[in-house]
């Protein structure tokens, strides 16, 4: 009788727990992301004369893409727009014509945009120019317009592509997104070109384009971390036998100068946000621990003092007394401590296996990987808040998921996936915090291990 | 054609071993008769000797030695008998024939040939042996003793397999680490400025970082246990690879296994 009630009461907190988790779970990354009035914005397609004609294609495909991935806006579909659609501001009537020349015809129904972006291209002194405009619907002529803008690229595809970019990363900044995605650069580990078992580490733009080799090491180079201002990316190296860190300058290539500090593993090395010091794992004291070292290595003192694999040392952005890490006994469970090694606490719940934590430029939210709800090895990303610990499952089981780590928009994730890979391949993409617009970003050999650096 | 020449030498030595023992003994001996055509039958030629002690031309086993489980073939010839028997349980048979057998330890047969002139016998011996026992398997491995270094450390040394998330030196891998750290000695006595290393491997499941963290206690494991036995420590390296050098892909238990291990390699 009484074990019957302990059990129905167990079932019922168990319940209760669930439908809080499940509840909550659309909230946390609405947090990220949000929601509800969202501006409901209408792009039709630009048109060029002469020599920026060619390019058309890949700049309003740009553009409409970059608008969508944001996750700011309602973007609202290119079928039911007017026939016609404004070139420039002179263009726009007052009148409710149904033309596609009025503003109201854009603002009401079928197309119920709240912003009309329009504009057009043309070969200027041999650049791609762009004349592009964004206007509220709601508004009067004379007050609709929100801004317009002239930019210009170079007289090709990539040119056309860059500039799309730009002016969608200023139509973000209007609507109050945060820091742009432009410019900045995403870090990873490839292997192509290398002889099998070896990996380098590589470059490209957020938006995959202009992949370049930044080491040439000829050996198994892993696990980068790229520091604030995105000029060193520091990795793992096998270079010399055992792991050892290494550290190279993003813009030459060149390596730094790192003492590493006799073990037989020094790894996983992550700036803190100040970019003066990096957080590593040495196996110096016999288990690997969390260690901290000037940026050349020199001055480093022993963090974590546990009897357990301790790995992945990550510092919130906004409090470097709070260090995230991946640590047993038992399996492996997300951890923070202090920047002293103190106060350790577990922060996942302890089901089945976690671990990549990443965190969001705000320090409110980490994205991870973990395997809970399926068998070991089938990793998934998820992000949590980490003051009230709920959490929202982002992929679902697609291949594995891995290695998530946060745009500095705060918005995207970039992350490795073996979805759609035949064999052990990973390769990256990227998504919106709340798990859609996945998007491919490698195509060619094994990518892995990626993070997202300001430049 | 060689057993042919084999058999008429043993019949001819049979033969004068007969008469001289016939010679000896006997007071009325008669001259033998001719001997009957090898392996025919013999009662025509003793019909006409009425009171002639039967003579036992062959009695052999082939092989005469057999592992157990394998068979031998008895073969007799016998001449001037009214009866033959072997014992046994093999019984009366006829004077000259075969009976394939398989004992299960060494035995004796008799065979006893009853005539008018009176009884002969004779023994044949099959000796059962049991198998060759194997070479002991580490004496198979740390006795090869030649090839280069690289060679020796890929062949005479062998994996240590670990649990899932484990760096316990399991009861298994105790007999592996023994037979490595002999085999290690061998190495080093060979090649004394050589040095080995450790290297560290998971499977593919837990995440990559911690399994680096994973296949350095694994390496370490190994490494403290072999110096435990002797192995000098200053030549012996740990490196681990975590789950980055996999030695087969499938994602099942056996692969998984397999990955689970520290294994050796040349040192620089």
């Amino acid at each position: 009788m009484t074990r019957k009630t302990v059990f129905i009461a167990i079932l019922f907190v168990i319940v209760l727990c669930s439908v809080a988790v499940n509840g909550q779970q659309g909230r946390i990354t609405d947090k990220i992301i949000g929601t509800g009035g969202k501006p409901a914005i209408a792009a039709p397609n630009f048109r060029a004369s002469g020599g920026a004609q060619p390019f058309m294609d890949a700049f309003n495909s740009t553009l409409y893409s970059d608008l969508e991935n944001s996750g700011l806006f309602d973007m609202k579909p290119k079928s039911v727009y007017p026939l016609n659609n404004p070139q420039q501001p002179s263009d726009l009537r007052p009148e409710d014509n149904h033309m596609g020349y009025a503003l109201p015809d854009w603002g009401g129904a079928p197309v119920n945009a709240s912003h009309l972006v329009f504009g057009y291209a043309a070969a200027a002194n041999g650049a791609f120019a762009l004349y592009g405009n964004v206007y509220d619907t709601r508004q009067r002529i004379e007050s609709a317009q929100l801004f317009s803008q002239r930019y210009a690229g170079s007289l090709d595809q990539a040119g056309a592509i860059r500039v799309a970019h730009e002016f969608a990363n200023d139509i973000i900044q209007k609507f109050g997104g945060a820091a742009t995605l432009v410019g900045s650069r995403i870090y990873f580990v490839s292997n192509r070109g290398s002889k099998p078992g070896d990996s380098e580490i590589w470059a490209m733009d957020w938006d995959g384009g202009n992949a370049k080799q930044l080491t040439h090491l000829n050996n198994m180079a892993l696990y980068p971390g790229v520091s604030p201002d995105g000029s060193r990316v520091a990795f793992t190296s096998w270079s010399k036998g055992t792991p050892r860190i290494m550290m190279v300058n993003t813009e030459t290539g060149r390596l730094l100068p790192f003492y590493n500090q006799e073990a037989s593993l020094n790894a996983f090395a992550n700036f803190t946000p100040d970019g003066k010091q990096i957080y590593y794992s040495s196996t110096a004291a016999g288990l690997a621990q969390i260690f901290q070292a000037d940026l050349n290595g020199q001055d480093f003192k022993r963090v974590s003092r546990r009897n357990a694999i301790d790995v992945e040392p990550k510092v919130n952005p906004k409090n470097p007394n709070i260090i995230y890490f991946v640590s047993g006994p038992g399996a492996q469970q997300i951890y923070s401590m202090t920047a002293e090694g103190l106060d350790v606490q577990r922060v996942t719940n302890g089901e089945g296996e976690a671990s990549n934590p990443s965190w969001s430029p705000d320090g409110q939210f980490i994205a991870f990987s973990w395997t809970r709800g399926y068998a070991k090895g089938d990793w998934n990303v998820f992000v949590m808040d980490v003051t009230t610990h709920e959490y929202s499952q982002l992929t679902h089981s697609e291949g594995r998921n891995e290695n998530p780590v946060w745009a500095p928009d705060g918005r995207h994730i970039v992350f490795a996936s073996t979805r759609g890979q035949r064999g052990q391949n990973y390769q990256i993409y990227t998504m919106l915090a709340d798990g859609t617009h996945v998007t491919r970003l490698t195509q060619q050999g094994n990518n892995r291990y990626p993070v997202w650096g300001t430049k | 054609m060689k057993n042919d020449s084999t058999n008429v030498r043993v019949l001819s030595c049979a033969l004068i071993a007969v008469a001289l023992l016939a010679g000896c003994g006997g007071k009325k001996a008669p001259i033998p008769p001719p001997p009957g055509p090898i392996g025919g039958n013999n009662n025509n030629a003793s019909g006409g000797s009425s009171n002639l002690k039967p003579v036992v031309a062959s009695f052999t086993a082939e092989p005469s030695s057999v592992e157990r489980g394998q068979s031998a073939v008895l073969r007799w010839s016998v001449s001037s008998a009214t009866d033959v028997a072997i014992d046994h349980g093999i019984g009366t048979v006829q004077n000259t024939g075969t009976s394939r057998l398989t004992p299960t330890d060494t035995i004796t047969y008799t065979l006893t040939a009853n005539g008018s002139g009176g009884t002969t016998t004779a023994t044949a011996t099959i000796t059962v042996t049991g198998p060759p026992p194997p070479p002991p398997p580490t004496d198979n491995r740390i006795n090869r003793g030649t090839g280069t270094l690289d060679r020796r450390v890929q062949d005479d040394l062998h994996d240590v397999l670990f649990d899932y998330d484990s760096n316990n030196i399991r009861d298994d891998a105790r007999n592996v680490l023994i037979a490595d750290a002999e085999a290690i000695r061998r190495i080093f006595a060979d090649f004394p400025t050589a040095s080995i290393n450790v290297e560290g491997h998971c499977d593919e499941r837990g995440s990559a970082e911690y399994n680096l963290g994973l296949g350095d206690r694994r390496a370490t494991s190994v490494r403290d246990y072999l110096v435990q036995l002797g192995v000098p420590a200053d030549k012996l390296k740990t490196i681990s690879y975590g789950k980055e050098r996999p030695t087969c892909t499938e994602s099942d238990e056996s692969c998984w296994q397999r990955n689970r291990r520290a294994h050796f390699s040349t040192g620089q």
